[in-house]
């Protein structure tokens, strides 16, 4: 589905991404994952074309990502992008968050208000909440509302930047099941930046934990545990659980 | 600098050495001390003749004199009050935004011809009149007075001591002498006369009021004065006779535009009738009236015409002379233009403009820098920049007041549209909305707040500066302030200042609602 063929960028002395390959398979969710600064939300970056490779290539589908056009617009509408805090449109109810883009392609207000009806019960979001503003929303609420403007024109892939990073742990615990359930009910493919190592093996059917700028292993959340590649994979599982036991 | 309100006289005994290295410097300068405008017949819509006049009470009371003259004689008239100074009547003069303004011999020669023209102090009024008229410029002959520097002594004390002449002095070297620090350091004031004269005093150099004063408590016996001052008059001052022709003359003349006969017959005829007919002490006594006793410079016109030139005629000079509430209404009608029309303009531009910056990479910072360079012209000279491209009145007030509201709008849609955090853009680029959907849907509603704030701060500027509008005949509030200014008089500045402030409030709480209607409901606080 997505194709990232010897990727790099840099952003002044940083590397942030160097030379990756990487393919995210169709239906699939992978689970981008390592410190702070490893250049895995880049990574998703460079998948939505909010950044451009200064060498190798990304693709979506069989193509190019295009550069900024109607093309780029096409393929983003195929692309659900969520972060952290949700990103918001302060100024607008998160039924005026939602409909933006469908209003925007000229969707019928009914038709809009269908569609949101369907992703509030998806998401389980009281539809009251979709009167508010975000400030006046919960965390969790607020990434309710991010996923369904996300899933507003039904994309075939999410991407999604540590959307649960900046939750408490009980919200946390409930969206991350919600989410799960999501995507599982959904079948997209989902890609999903973290650093946490209980989510990644929570949501992740595929794991690819980077370093540096670097994949230092792909694969499933076991083989990462039986079989890791290096000290480094080793270190960052065993901190992982240290921390979480 | 001894007259405030005299700015187009300033420079005039200087010598011509400073006058051709810095003219145009000079000539804005001129422009901006010079002077306010009294449109006091704006409410006409056509107007066959215009006179205007300089920012001091003399020229305005002249310039109001030519035009009662033609209404007299049945023209449409008007007097385009407190212009600028003398290049500043000049040009307009030249460019056919007025037909007629009182102006000096001395200033002719002195200041507004160029020195190529081979004139000075001794030059014949036939040579004057070629190279005026070289110029399209028409000139009466003099009307009688000759307002050039002097030096004035009580009356009393004159006569006690028998001194009617500068010559005089010389026999009584003892007497105390204060002149303004002008005229102590030029080169042709004071050390020129001592040396022209054989004085022997020792002045000292004092500011022009603490010189009147100390002429009424006796502690000053002689001081430098322009020879039709309203303070003759008012302190009862004797001018000394200027025996041996020392000072450059300034013979008080009427300019008029070529083929002003022609275009409007009599209308010469009626500025001719002044000619020989204002002594010193008339209009000594007419300035006084004016800017000591208060009487309304179109009044005390009227009043003297009436009384003199056309008694007899079956003509009449009628001043008009607007009451309060016409008045505050008038100006309120013309600023309220100004501003109006200004800020919308400037509301216009400046938010593509600050789009264009916040969009536009380094082309974009250019036209940052390029806006607040706009600021850095001081407003007056901005003003007077307008005047020679584009006249007097409305239009160039409007376009520099125009051009002084962009700054803070543009600078403030450019940090709005700057501010909007990281994500939040992010966010609206990944959604694939177009840049025309994506600024006008979620960058400019997030950026209102800034904008607005940005129009607020361009309203109040605006309603400040544009009362220097009357400075170029555009009216509005800055007429009673320019008025009060030259009179001396806090209640007609008041009458300027208080509306202004009034206005200001007002489009602030319009603007506040406004804000109120437009800014997103998830922005408000």
């Amino acid at each position: 589905m997505i194709e990232l063929d010897g990727a790099s960028k840099r952003f002044g002395e940083t590397q942030a991404v160097r030379d990756v390959n990487l393919r995210v398979r169709e239906g699939e969710t992978t689970v981008l994952i390592g410190p702070s600064g490893c250049g895995k939300s880049t990574l998703l970056r460079l998948m939505i074309g909010l950044l451009r490779p200064d060498a190798g290539v990304v693709r979506f589908g069989e193509a190019p990502v295009p550069p900024a056009s109607k093309g780029l617009r096409a393929m983003r509408h195929r692309m659900g992008y969520v972060i952290q805090k949700g990103g918001l449109f302060p100024h607008l109810t998160g039924r005026g968050n939602v409909a933006l883009l469908p209003r925007h392609l000229g969707w019928r207000e009914r038709r809009t208000a269908e569609r949101i009806d369907e992703l509030a019960a998806l998401v389980q979001l009281p539809r009251e909440h979709l009167s508010s503003y975000p400030p006046q929303l919960s965390g969790g609420q607020r990434q309710r509302v991010s996923l369904m403007r996300a899933l507003a024109l039904d994309p075939d892939v999410l991407l999604l930047d540590e959307p649960l990073g900046a939750l408490d742990p009980l919200i946390r615990a409930d969206l991350q099941e919600d989410l799960r359930g999501i995507f599982r009910g959904l079948g997209k493919t989902v890609v999903l930046v973290t650093h946490d190592m209980s989510e990644a093996g929570y949501f992740g059917d595929r794991i690819v934990l980077m370093r540096q700028g670097q994949t230092v292993q792909d694969g499933p959340f076991r083989a990462l545990l039986e079989e890791p590649a290096n000290g480094f994979v080793e270190r960052f599982i065993n901190a992982q659980r240290s921390l979480v036991s | 600098m001894r007259h405030k309100p005299r700015p187009g006289e300033r420079t005039r005994a200087n010598n011509r050495a400073s006058k051709a290295s810095g003219r145009t410097t000079i000539f804005l300068l001129l422009l901006l001390l010079a002077a306010p405008a009294q449109a006091q017949d704006t409410t006409r819509t056509t107007e066959a003749l215009t006179s205007g006049s300089k920012k001091f009470t003399e020229n305005v009371i002249l310039g109001a004199m030519a035009a009662q003259l033609w209404e007299a004689r049945g023209f449409r008239a008007r007097h385009r009050a407190q212009l600028g100074g003398s290049r500043f009547l000049w040009e307009a003069l030249r460019g056919g935004d007025i037909d007629a303004y009182p102006e000096y011999t001395g200033t002719l020669v002195q200041e507004i011809l160029p020195e190529s023209a081979g004139l000075d102090s001794s030059s014949t009024s036939e040579n004057l009149r070629r190279e005026l008229r070289e110029r399209g410029v028409r000139m009466t002959r003099p009307l009688g007075f000759n307002n050039t520097y002097a030096l004035g002594m009580k009356k009393a004390r004159a006569a006690k001591l028998g001194i009617e002449t500068i010559s005089d002095l010389r026999d009584h070297p003892n007497l105390k002498v204060a002149f303004t620090n002008e005229f102590m350091d030029r080169g042709d004031g004071w050390p020129a006369l001592r040396k022209a004269y054989d004085l022997p005093h020792v002045p000292r150099g004092v500011d022009h009021d603490i010189a009147y004063r100390g002429l009424r408590s006796g502690a000053v016996d002689v001081i430098d004065l322009y020879s039709t001052d309203a303070e003759i008059e008012a302190y009862d001052l004797r001018v000394l006779d200027d025996d041996r022709d020392f000072f450059t003359r300034y013979e008080a003349v009427y300019l008029y535009r070529a083929g002003l006969a022609e275009r409007a017959p009599g209308a010469v005829q009626a500025l001719r009738q002044l000619e020989g007919r204002i002594d010193a002490e008339t209009m000594t006594r007419l300035n006084k009236r004016s800017k000591i006793d208060g009487v309304d410079a179109e009044k005390g016109a009227a009043r003297f015409l009436n009384e003199t030139i056309l008694a007899g005629t079956g003509q009449a000079a009628r001043a008009d002379v607007a009451g309060f509430w016409t008045r505050l209404g008038q100006r309120s009608r013309e600023h309220g233009v100004l501003v109006g029309l200004s800020l919308t303009l400037a509301v216009l531009l400046a938010v593509p403009l600050g789009v264009a910056a916040a969009k536009g990479g380094a082309a974009g910072q250019s036209l940052l820098l390029l806006v607040g360079l706009t600021y850095t012209v001081p407003s007056l000279a901005l003003l007077a920049l307008m005047v020679p491209p584009l006249g007097l009145g409305r239009v160039p007030a409007v376009t520099a007041l125009f051009l002084y509201s962009l700054l803070p709008i543009v600078w403030n849609t450019y940090t709005g549209l700057r501010d909007i955090d990281g994500p939040t853009r992010a966010s609206a680029e990944a959604l694939g909305l177009s840049p025309w959907a994506k600024l006008r849907r979620v960058e400019l509603p997030l950026a209102a707040r800034s904008v607005l704030a940005g129009v607020k701060i361009a309203a109040v500027i605006n309603v400040g500066t544009a009362t220097l509008g009357a400075l170029i005949g555009a009216g509005g509030y800055g007429q009673p302030i320019l008025t009060g200014i030259r009179r001396a008089d806090l209640r007609l500045i008041l009458e300027g200042t208080i509306p202004a402030a009034v206005l200001t409030v007002l489009l602030l709480a319009l603007l506040e609602g406004i804000e109120r209607f437009v800014l997103p409901e998830g922005l408000r606080r």
